[in-house]
């Protein structure tokens, strides 16, 4: 008797009420197919925290843009629509900081260690440098937080996207002390995997935050 | 090969069962307190310290109904009463309903799924200490004598510095933010479970009932708590850093708040209800004895009920003047959902009318449940009705009708539930005389305390009122409250008294002696750490009901399939499964016992404090700590893997 699975065949030696079979005899399992096999439960995880933090800027931005829309002018109180040349080029920085890890994740799927280092090396370097011009943007804005709420909005959100780069600079400098001391292999090398996933998804978010806060801001 | 070939003989299975409790056990005594990762232990810690927040929050509304029970009585002074009613709504919530229905998740899921532990036990004991530290948090409030006075949902502009100075709010924004961590990632714990654990053979169409409502409660969480950190976050930022996000003078807005705290407010309600249910389809079968009626139409609804939730917020703000139009559409679906809790309805009367009811404890709460949430359901249709609800709106109407959804419909499930699993957890009996006695106790006191303040509220007594004069006809229904809270917390009390007692005098439970369907009832009352020696297989619905025999997966030499049997299972082994069909696909090592949860918890708890006292040194503390012990985690990860 087969239950109903299709990828695995999960066969009952005993046949349930059927007489004569050995009483709670065990059931052969074939697994699914090596190459099939799926993503490890950390890996699920990550992408549900992903879900709620996600809702966490979906929620911030949507204040924003109430906060905007029942005030007439924006920005406001004579504050001007942030500058975008800059920031579009550490945007480019930040989005291509991707590009290093689905490159280093690749390789380590196959063992090679030496380009995992690169990779996250090369990532992380993408990622500070847009984190410095952040904190470099932040001293020549002229507005504070505390200035009127359009101030606390732009700080709060892009402060929040900043301390999730910094967090994503953090864990990024473990796995790196993790590949450099060899603790990372083709067949075990969760932390990395998960990191990626975590990075892709701060880099994700800039796009819909850059849109909004610096984008947005110059459509009339 | 040859299915007998592997099959341990009689004295290779004693010395495996040896092997299993070596593999398996954990450090005696404080240490094993403090470091246990078994979902079973962290459950009913969970349960014991909801529990306990219960009765805090319990005693606290007593002594509300003490100052109500006559005109212009002196029990409490306005500011004391304000601040119990703050502690009551937020212990309530945050503190009893929310963590004891994770608490019974995380005992039972595992089981129901046939699996040995939750797919994250650090995190999982992580979110318990969270839980309880920001319990801790937010009651040392009373030790300053600040505790939190702005009602549980703290609406600006009162709660804002300028109407509020004292420290009294900060520990209500700080501690939802706090405890929003732990019901955060216990969701996250709780899908991934609910997903990759499942044995083999229980495919999404035969898991049980109750983890269908876990799940569905825990996609809300995901989607809803972040919304209310954010709420208390923006506040307290506005608070401690005099940031403007709710200040009118400066752009910002006071509805915003209300917006972002009723997008979780709202779906709360029914992360705290779809659990409840959950536990009614379960045991409501079980003493009717057939299957639940409609399984996937139960499990459709469940599901709906989760979004349709996200649309409903708005009908808590229907007296902020919004425009016609939205509050159309938010009073509209407002009565949709009343549609999938109307099919679970249906679908429990037609198992009890085509089966053998047997009317045991955890069946009357049922039925006591039943009967509450219909007047509680049909009153909050009526509120979702715009020109009633401004007739009744903040007015003691609405205290009637969240007191029959939340404490009716989800504390008397709750207490059924308790009734019918403890016997799993401890291995003993519950009385039911005491019970029944118990149970008819909190109906009747239920009834008598919170029908009344339906009527209150049409004589126009407004909710939060610390006294009232006399002549206002208020008197004769609030003295009948008062009275109905203190039998209603007798009824309470009674099931307490049966608690402690048949850990005592309780007679035996033996594997299931409820003769129910589904997994936790195929292994020892209470289960053993590893829960099952060998792996259930399951080939139906109620694999208890169906197959006589339960089927258990052998060990085999594939690793996917090393957990599974006897010989493969000696050490912290589980099966990890495909998402849907349940398919045998890679072998998860369990942790060990270790510090860590703990450790990044207390970590938390630091930089909370920093942030109460406005103490950046003391923040960093916190930060460096919880970071250490969370790079050591994720140190380990790679060993916790094969």
């Amino acid at each position: 008797m087969t239950a109903a699975t299709s990828s695995a065949a999960v066969t009952t030696g005993a046949e349930p009420g059927v007489p004569g079979a050995p009483p709670g005899a065990g059931v052969r399992l074939q697994p699914a197919q090596r190459s099939a096999r799926g993503h490890p439960t950390a890996w699920w995880g990550m992408v549900i925290l992903i879900l709620t933090e996600a809702t966490l800027f979906g929620g911030l931005l949507s204040s924003y843009f109430f906060i905007r829309a029942i005030n007439h002018t924006w920005p406001l109180g004579g504050i001007r629509a942030p500058d975008l040349h800059r920031i579009s080029i550490f945007t480019g920085v930040l989005l291509g900081s991707s590009i290093p890890i689905f490159w280093a994740e690749a390789a380590i799927k196959r063992g090679n260690l030496r380009r995992l280092r690169v990779g996250l090396a090369v990532s992380w370097l993408m990622g500070a440098a847009f984190f410095v011009n952040q904190v470099l943007e932040y001293r020549s804005l002229g507005f504070g937080p505390r200035t009127n709420a359009y101030g606390s909005l732009f700080y709060a959100i892009t402060g929040l996207h900043g301390a999730h780069v910094v967090i994503g600079l953090l864990i990024s400098l473990v796995v790196q002390l993790k590949a450099g001391l060899g603790r990372l292999s083709a067949e075990r090398h969760l932390t990395a995997q998960v990191f990626g996933l975590y990075w892709h998804f701060v880099d994700g978010v800039w796009v819909f935050v850059f849109a909004s806060l610096y984008l947005s801001t110059h459509l009339h | 090969m040859a299915l007998t070939e592997d099959r341990p003989s009689a004295s290779a299975e004693i010395d495996i069962e040896e092997r299993l409790h070596e593999a398996w056990a954990e450090p005696a005594g404080i240490a094993g307190f403090l470091t246990s990762v078994d979902h079973k232990r962290i459950g009913m810690r969970y349960i014991y310290t909801a529990f306990v927040f219960f009765f805090i929050g319990g005693i606290e509304a007593l002594i509300m109904r003490t100052q109500l029970a006559g005109p212009n009585n002196h029990v409490l002074g306005p500011e004391q009463y304000d601040q119990l009613f703050t502690m009551h709504g937020i212990t309530m919530i945050f503190l009893f309903n929310t963590p004891v229905l994770a608490g019974f998740g995380n005992y039972l899921l595992p089981l129901q799924l046939g699996t040995r532990d939750m797919a994250f036990p650090r995190l999982n004991a992580f979110s318990y200490w969270i839980f309880l530290l920001s319990g801790v948090f937010m009651y040392s409030s009373f030790l300053v004598g600040h505790a939190p006075d702005g009602g549980w949902f703290s609406y600006v502009p009162l709660t804002s510095r300028h109407f509020s100075p004292g420290v009294n709010l900060d520990f209500w924004g700080l501690g939802v933010m706090f405890v929003g961590i732990s019901t955060t990632v216990g969701a996250v714990n709780f899908i991934v479970s609910a997903f990759k654990m499942r044995c083999p053979g229980m495919t999404v169409n035969r898991m049980p009932i109750f983890v269908w409502s876990m799940l569905a409660m825990a996609f809300m969480v995901i989607f809803a708590v972040p919304s209310v950190t954010l709420a208390s976050a923006l506040l307290e930022s506005d608070r401690l850093f005099g940031t403007a996000f709710y200040s009118a003078a400066h752009g910002g807005s006071a509805l915003l708040y209300q917006h972002l705290f009723w997008f979780w407010g709202h779906p709360e309600v029914y992360i705290l209800f779809v659990p409840a249910m959950g536990m009614v389809s379960t045991i409501i079968p079980v003493f009717a004895r057939r299957p639940l009626a409609g399984y996937l139409w139960v499990a459709t609804s469940l599901i709906a009920i989760a979004f349709i939730s996200f649309g409903v917020w708005v009908h808590h703000m229907f007296a902020t003047g919004l425009p016609a139009m939205a509050m159309a559409f938010f009073a509209g679906v407002g009565l949709l959902i009343a549609v999938p809790s109307g099919v679970q309805f249906m679908s429990w009367i037609a198992t009890m009318w085509r089966g053998r009811v047997r009317w045991t404890t955890p069946m009357l709460f049922c039925m006591g449940f039943a009967f509450i949430f219909l007047l509680g359901g049909i009153t909050g249709v009526m509120v979702s009705v715009l020109p009633f609800d401004w007739q009744v709106h903040d007015s003691y109407f609405v205290v009637a009708h969240f007191h029959y959804v939340l404490n009716g419909a989800v504390v008397f499930p709750i207490f059924g539930a308790l009734y019918y699993w403890l016997p799993k957890m401890t291995g003993r009996m519950l009385s039911e005389r005491l019970g029944r006695l118990s149970f008819w106790t909190m109906a009747i006191g239920f009834n008598v305390s919170f029908f009344p303040m339906h009527i209150l509220g049409f004589l126009g007594m407004p909710r939060r009122v610390y006294t009232y004069s006399s002549g206002l006809g208020w008197d004769g229904l609030n003295l009948l409250a008062s009275i109905g809270g203190f039998l209603f917390g007798l009824g309470t009390a009674l099931t307490l008294l049966n608690v402690v007692v048949s850990r005592f005098k309780g007679e035996p439970a033996g594997p299931n002696p409820w003769e129910a369907d589904t997994l936790e009832w195929a292994t020892t009352s209470p289960p053993p750490h590893y829960n099952f020696d060998r792996i259930p297989v399951v080939t139906s619905r109620h694999p208890l009901w169906d197959e006589p025999e339960l089927a258990y997966a052998e060990s085999g030499e594939v690793e996917a399939t090393r957990a599974y049997g006897l010989t493969g299972a000696l050490e912290r082994q589980t099966p990890i499964s495909t998402g849907l069909d349940a398919a045998p696909e890679q072998t998860m090592e369990i942790p060990r016992d270790t510090y860590l949860p703990l450790l990044v918890a207390l970590g938390t708890a630091v930089i909370f404090l920093g942030l109460l006292a406005k103490a950046i040194a003391v923040g960093a503390v916190g930060v460096a700590l919880a970071a250490l012990a969370l790079v050591r985690w994720a140190w380990r990860t790679e060993e916790d893997l094969r």
